[in-house]
């Protein structure tokens, strides 16, 4: 440690277990905290860019390859919004399949972060291949969670990473009745699994921690809300997808290849993903999930973010439900796609990826040719959450080592999922003391 | 080799999707045996722990597109016995280098607010473009069966077998029918790699060149061939500049297009 009037920084290179790479920037003068940032570097992709010239076809297949962990999320935000333009409004059973589809994503994704990501944090170690010569069981249980998640988007798109059945108006084609019955008793197997995911979750002793969150998801009067919904908070917002960049702004700062958003009436820093979701949904999970909710120990609405993972495996818990339910009544879609014409417009929808609200929006010509494209991530939504959660965190954990406070603050930041590849960009994490 | 004897493997990300990474933890049968056989000293993704180098292997996912990953790819080469890059980004340039078709600045205008913030090159590029390149594994994503061939072979010391053949050969293997004879949809099969198991066909699509350009692709012919089942210029243009079209043959090929066209 550095006397308190001296400028001190410190450095992590990079955070670890996220997605993708990126640091933190945290400023002390005189012992207290001055200001921190999340500093976002990795290289931008530039993907709204390169979108206008590009196909209205093309969108799903280029949009997915904005992240390697939720591509199935960014094709079903883009393929909506452009039916949006396209006034398209697909069956009930291909609306059932993309649901599906979307449900093995969040099994994927949920159990990759809470058993290869997350997980080894509260046992002390530095991964889960560490974590496997100790408990080999759990992280097994977690790798065939997760294989399940990746066997769902598999069988409806030929492959877990970027999958290549998603298409405006539907699907290229859809599975036969029988093979997506095939996939039952391994579902069945991950319902239990995860029953005792979130079972082991409670029993994981969560730092103490609240802050005055204002959660927002989307919300669907039938359904625990996934592809569509309005656009609700804890403080009352409730509005239709269309407003979302009438209330939601993105800003454009020097430390950051990312954007974030904020609230555009106060500049306020707003929460999206699992903990919002459970939050604002719980009445519409289904009964397993409400029921593992009910029975964690955690009293919702929870406003601590290391809550996230038990929100996390809640929601596999969902995922598996849905899953079982939409195989068991799964019909094939005939048209496997609608049929539609081009002409010009304007269109955007958002859907709840793993991490949370996925906003797109598109201008396309009368050839079907995108104009304007505009991506928000749930990761860029986050950014200034997290800053917020930091700046909390910091003053009382100042008079610690350089190393103890870097590695309480990716603690934090995990809670989160951040999804750096998705924001389109790699963090690091640097201290300055004055 | 590690002191344990064990081989010392890094695992590094430039710009990317982190799919082909994920590739990696997508071998859920396989990924502890993995970790027992070698020493994972760097995979920031996977691991808090960072080793430093020399590293026997240095798997590279993502494509170059600032000076800051210019200096580290070198870097890495430096302190790489073996480099094999992961994926149509780290072997083309990946999707991302649609923007050497275009103006960058005009690029990062159009997305961020105060482009002086964004230091970018002007070109995505490949890996192998600046450094040497051991062996490349491609696909977007690549697939886990073929890194696990990679990974074994090297291993134990022993050439990997990939296939040496076209998607198209895939599809007449698995009995698909072809969607350019029978449907007239535009299909870059017939000159990219082999890999995915010709999936798109098998979705009633054309391939669009996940894999990238065989060496011996003809892709000029192709595109005569594909104009007799009736397909517009532009959409073979879009097909080339697709997830691998910064590949040499593909770009040529598409030049020759532009050409054409204008």
């Amino acid at each position: 440690m550095i006397a308190t009037n001296e400028t001190r920084t410190i450095r992590l290179e990079s955070m670890t277990r996220v997605e993708g790479e990126g640091g933190l920037r945290i400023e002390v003068r005189d012992g207290s905290l001055r200001d921190v940032k999340v500093d976002v570097f990795e290289a931008p992709r530039l993907f709204e860019a390169f979108l206008r010239g590009r196909s209205i076809r093309e969108v799903p297949d280029i949009t997915a390859r904005i992240c390697g962990i939720c591509p199935a999320a960014h094709q079903m935000s883009s393929v909506q919004a452009i039916e949006t333009a396209l006034g398209i409004t697909p069956s009930p059973e291909i609306r059932a399949l993309r649901r599906l589809l979307y449900c093995g994503e969040w099994i994927e994704s949920h159990a990759l972060h809470i058993y290869l990501l997350q997980v080894p944090d509260f046992f002390g170690l530095e991964s889960a291949l560490t974590l496997g010569k100790e408990q080999p069981e759990l992280v097994r249980q977690g790798l065939e969670l997760k294989k399940i998640g990746n066997e769902i988007i598999t069988i409806l798109g030929g492959r877990s990473v970027h999958p290549v059945s998603v298409c405006v108006g539907g699907f290229w084609k859809v599975p036969r009745r029988h093979e997506l019955l095939e996939l039952r008793p391994r579902v069945e197997w991950a319902l239990k699994a995860s029953l005792d995911t979130v079972k082991f979750l409670a029993s994981l002793k969560l730092p103490a921690f609240s802050a005055d969150y204002e959660c927002v998801a989307l919300s669907h009067p039938r359904e625990y809300a996934i592809n569509e919904g309005a656009i609700v908070s804890s403080a009352g917002l409730n509005i239709p997808v269309r407003d979302f960049e009438q209330v939601f702004l993105e800003e454009h700062l020097a430390h950051s290849t990312a954007l974030h958003t904020v609230r555009a009436e106060r500049g306020s820093s707003y929460l999206v993903g699992p903990l919002a979701r459970v939050n604002l949904n719980l009445s519409h999970l289904p009964p397993a999930a409400r029921q593992a909710a009910e029975e964690c120990g955690i009293t919702w609405p929870c406003f601590n973010p290391y809550a996230g993972i038990v929100a996390r495996g809640v929601e596999i818990v969902m995922a598996c439900e849905e899953s079982l339910r939409l195989i068991e009544a799964y019909r094939e879609p005939v048209p496997a796609a609608m049929e539609y014409s081009f002409h010009a417009g304007d269109g955007c929808a958002a859907t709840e990826a793993p991490r949370g609200l996925l906003y797109h929006r598109y201008r396309m010509n009368d050839q079907g040719i995108v104009q304007s494209a505009r991506i928000v991530p749930p990761t860029c939504q986050n950014y200034r959450r997290i800053e917020d959660d930091l700046r909390l965190l910091l003053p009382g954990i100042l008079d610690r080592t350089d190393a103890e406070i870097v590695d309480a603050c990716e603690k934090l930041v995990r809670n989160y999922d951040p999804c750096i590849s998705c924001s389109t960009h790699a963090i690091k994490i640097q201290m300055n003391r004055s | 080799m590690s002191a344990n004897g064990k081989p010392r493997i890094a695992v590094f990300k430039l710009a990317s999707c982190d799919g082909c990474q994920l590739q990696i933890l997508n071998l859920e049968d396989e990924l502890l045996a993995i970790a027992g056989q070698v020493e994972i000293c760097y995979f920031l993704e996977a691991r808090s722990q960072i080793l430093d180098g020399p590293y026997d292997i240095a798997l590279i996912e993502g494509s170059v597109t600032t000076e800051h990953d210019l200096e580290r790819v070198r870097d890495i080469r430096r302190r790489s016995q073996m480099v094999i890059t992961l994926g149509a980004c780290a072997n083309t340039g990946g999707i991302q280098a649609l923007r050497n078709l275009q103006d960058v600045d005009e690029y990062t205008r159009a997305i961020y607010a105060n482009p002086s913030y964004i230091h970018t090159l002007s070109q995505s590029t490949p890996v192998a473009a600046h450094v040497t390149v051991d062996f490349a594994i491609n696909g977007c994503p690549i697939s886990k069966e073929q890194l696990l061939e990679v990974l074994t072979s090297v291993l134990i010391g022993r050439a990997p077998q990939l296939p040496a053949h076209a998607v198209c050969v895939e599809c007449k293997r698995k009995g698909t029918v072809c969607v350019l004879v029978a449907k007239g949809i535009a299909c870059l099969g017939p000159v990219t790699h082999a890999g995915c198991g010709a999936l798109c066909p098998a979705f009633n699509r054309g391939c669009f060149g996940c894999y990238g350009p065989m060496e011996s692709a003809h892709s000029e012919s192709l595109c005569q061939g594909l104009a007799t089942h009736g397909i517009s210029r532009s959409e073979m243009l879009q097909l080339l500049n697709g997830f691998t079209g910064w590949a040499e043959e593909f770009r040529s090929a598409a030049e020759k297009l532009e050409k054409v066209s204008t």
